[in-house]
């Protein structure tokens, strides 16, 4: 299987990754070698094994659905963030015009 | 006294008997630190002044007779992916150069709360993605036993401060090999216990089906007395199972005798040196020498280990590094651009190094539409076979004796531009992630160049004591 690189354009957009000329260029060889690394796969038969989603046997991990504050304050968290913060918010860039 | 030399548990006797402080400790590791930092870049920030006041406030509590564990008063050093409350936190990325965190990570707290003192952050592949520490924003962390080859990674600082003498013993990450690759390139002892075992909350996540917490020290007791502080159940993280965390120490000196090793034979085919190679056989010879039978055994699906790993965990990776949009976490872009749709592209274009978007891309790849199935659904399935392997030959040995990395360590700049050369790098450490189950690097000798080789101890989910008494038992017999 080979990675064009309008393929590589296409997965950086659903990445929202920006990306240069030139990393488009390495990334489509780079990505076709690993592709076709990782095609040994076909070469095993599934058609009777179920997929492995974890390993220790847990499922489906229930709690109190209880706040349990106190630790890390809202101004903390906010203070994460390297944009304005008003009224509690992050201002951002517009999303809609 | 040569206080750089004494193994944790030492140190910890030294401590209790007052035959020198936690401030003294502390000093002389600050010291080795920078003296050697300039070299091998193991530290990315070294916390002097918190670090003193953690020292004299645990020596006030020995002077009371009061100290909080066995490990009070040790030093440590940090992976820069343990969240640490008011210090900068950094994944070695430009995206976290200026993030604090609000909260220390789960093991963090543990370790505080037992008294350690925490000597500073040290460097790694960006978000854990690598094996030569080449792909961290400070550069690369150089090895002690050779400066002029890498330290192995993604945990290379952590390797090479405890391997260089700059810590007592020091965390790190282990995906595909994090812990167990660097610890064998620099010549310490590294764990990568059971999947679950010790609590990821806090820990920046990279594939979380395979993510672990371990740790390197210089002997295999000190990894046991640690694993006891940090292992157990964290209601921060739901992947931890309730499983009885047993005395660690206890089966420390039992020995080998009655033992079945098994060598699989897929771990020492081609592609691995034959100095490695002969160096692993030698320690079979040793375990035999001391009453353990040791068999040949087969884990045939071992080959697609590195191709199931470089599905899943970039899968994972996209999803866990989707929250770096320079929003609410990540450095703001100097670029910005008009729209929120711009401003992702141009933050995380500029924040994310290459090998974290190379991954970022196969795994977006994997998991967008009409490729699922192919790619995703076929590495889950191929790693149940993986597991499957892993629960077969247990039925038939006690523990697997491999090669940790099948190459000793290397010159930067090496495999850099070869993605693939890189992973391969991780064949023998990939297996045990995929199947959860706990493994042990311990250093087992050093090539004619003078490099160290390590071989991996592997044993079933939550049986971290044999992997410990096996560990053991080598160390004693070779002194």
């Amino acid at each position: 299987m080979e990675l064009s690189q309008e393929q590589v354009r296409h997965i950086a957009k659903l990445a929202r990754l920006g990306l240069t000329d030139e990393e488009v260029k390495k990334f489509s060889t780079q990505l076709t070698n690993i592709l076709q690394y990782i095609e040994v796969l076909n070469e095993v038969d599934t058609s009777v094994v179920a997929p492995t989603n974890q390993v220790t046997g847990l499922s489906n991990v229930m709690r109190e659905d209880v706040m349990k504050g106190g630790w890390v304050s809202r101004e903390e968290l906010l203070g994460c963030s390297e944009l304005p913060v008003e009224s509690d918010q992050i201002r951002v860039k517009p999303a809609i015009e | 006294m040569d206080l750089l030399g004494l193994s944790v548990r030492e140190m910890s006797k030294g401590l209790r008997d007052k035959q020198f402080t936690s401030a003294e400790l502390t000093r002389v590791f600050l010291a080795e630190a920078k003296r050697r930092n300039d070299e091998l870049n193991a530290y990315v920030l070294l916390t002097e002044t918190e670090a003193l006041a953690q020292a004299e406030a645990s020596d006030a509590r020995y002077a009371e007779g009061k100290p909080l564990s066995a490990l009070d008063g040790i030093p440590c050093a940090l992976k820069d992916i343990f969240n640490t409350r008011g210090v900068r936190t950094t994944c070695c990325s430009k995206m976290l150069e200026r993030f604090v965190p609000p909260y220390d990570a789960t093991a963090v707290s543990k370790l505080r709360d037992a008294g350690v003192v925490f000597l500073g952050k040290t460097n790694m592949d960006e978000f854990a993605c690598g094996g030569s520490t080449e792909h961290s924003c400070f550069g690369p962390t150089m090895n002690p036993a050779d400066p002029s080859t890498i330290a192995g990674g993604s945990s290379g600082g952590s390797a090479a401060a405890v391997a260089g003498n700059m810590a007592p013993f020091a965390m790190g990450t282990d995906t595909g090999g994090s812990i167990r690759q660097p610890a064998s390139l620099c010549g310490c002892v590294g764990l990568k216990p059971t999947y679950g075992r010790i609590s990821r909350s806090g820990v920046t996540s990279m594939a979380s089906s395979l993510d672990t917490i371990g740790h390197f020290t210089k002997t295999v007791g000190d990894s046991a007395l640690i694993l006891q502080a940090l292992a157990g159940h964290d209601p921060r993280d739901a992947t931890t199972p309730e499983v009885l965390v047993p005395d660690y120490l206890k089966d420390l000196e039992k020995g080998v005798k009655g033992l079945k090793i098994g060598l699989p034979k897929e771990y020492f085919a081609e592609g691995v040196d034959p100095e490695v190679r002969d160096a692993v056989m030698a320690v079979a010879k040793v375990y035999e020498s001391l009453g353990a039978i040791v068999k040949e055994v087969s884990l045939p699906c071992t080959k697609y280990a590195v191709a199931v790993y470089y599905i899943i965990m970039p899968a994972e990776l996209s999803a866990n590094l989707a929250r770096f949009d320079g929003i609410r976490y990540g450095s703001r872009p100097k670029k910005e651009g008009e729209s929120i749709v711009d401003y992702y592209y141009n933050a995380r274009g500029e924040g994310f190094g290459a090998e974290i978007k190379r991954r970022i891309m196969i795994g977006t790849y994997v998991l967008s539409a009409g490729y699922y199935d192919a790619f995703y659904n076929k590495a889950l399935k191929v790693r149940t076979l993986i597991k499957n392997d892993f629960d077969a030959v247990f039925k038939e040995v006690d523990v697997l004796l491999t090669p940790t990395s099948p190459i000793p360590a290397f010159k930067p700049g090496e495999k850099i531009n070869d993605p693939i050369a890189m992973y391969l790098a991780d064949a023998l450490t990939i297996p045990a992630n995929a199947a959860g189950v706990p493994a042990l690097s311990v250093p087992c000798g050093v090539t004619a160049a003078g490099l160290p080789i390590g071989m991996q101890l592997i044993t079933p989910q939550f049986t971290e004591s044999l992997l410990f008494q096996v560990g053991r038992a080598y160390e004693k017999a070779v002194g």
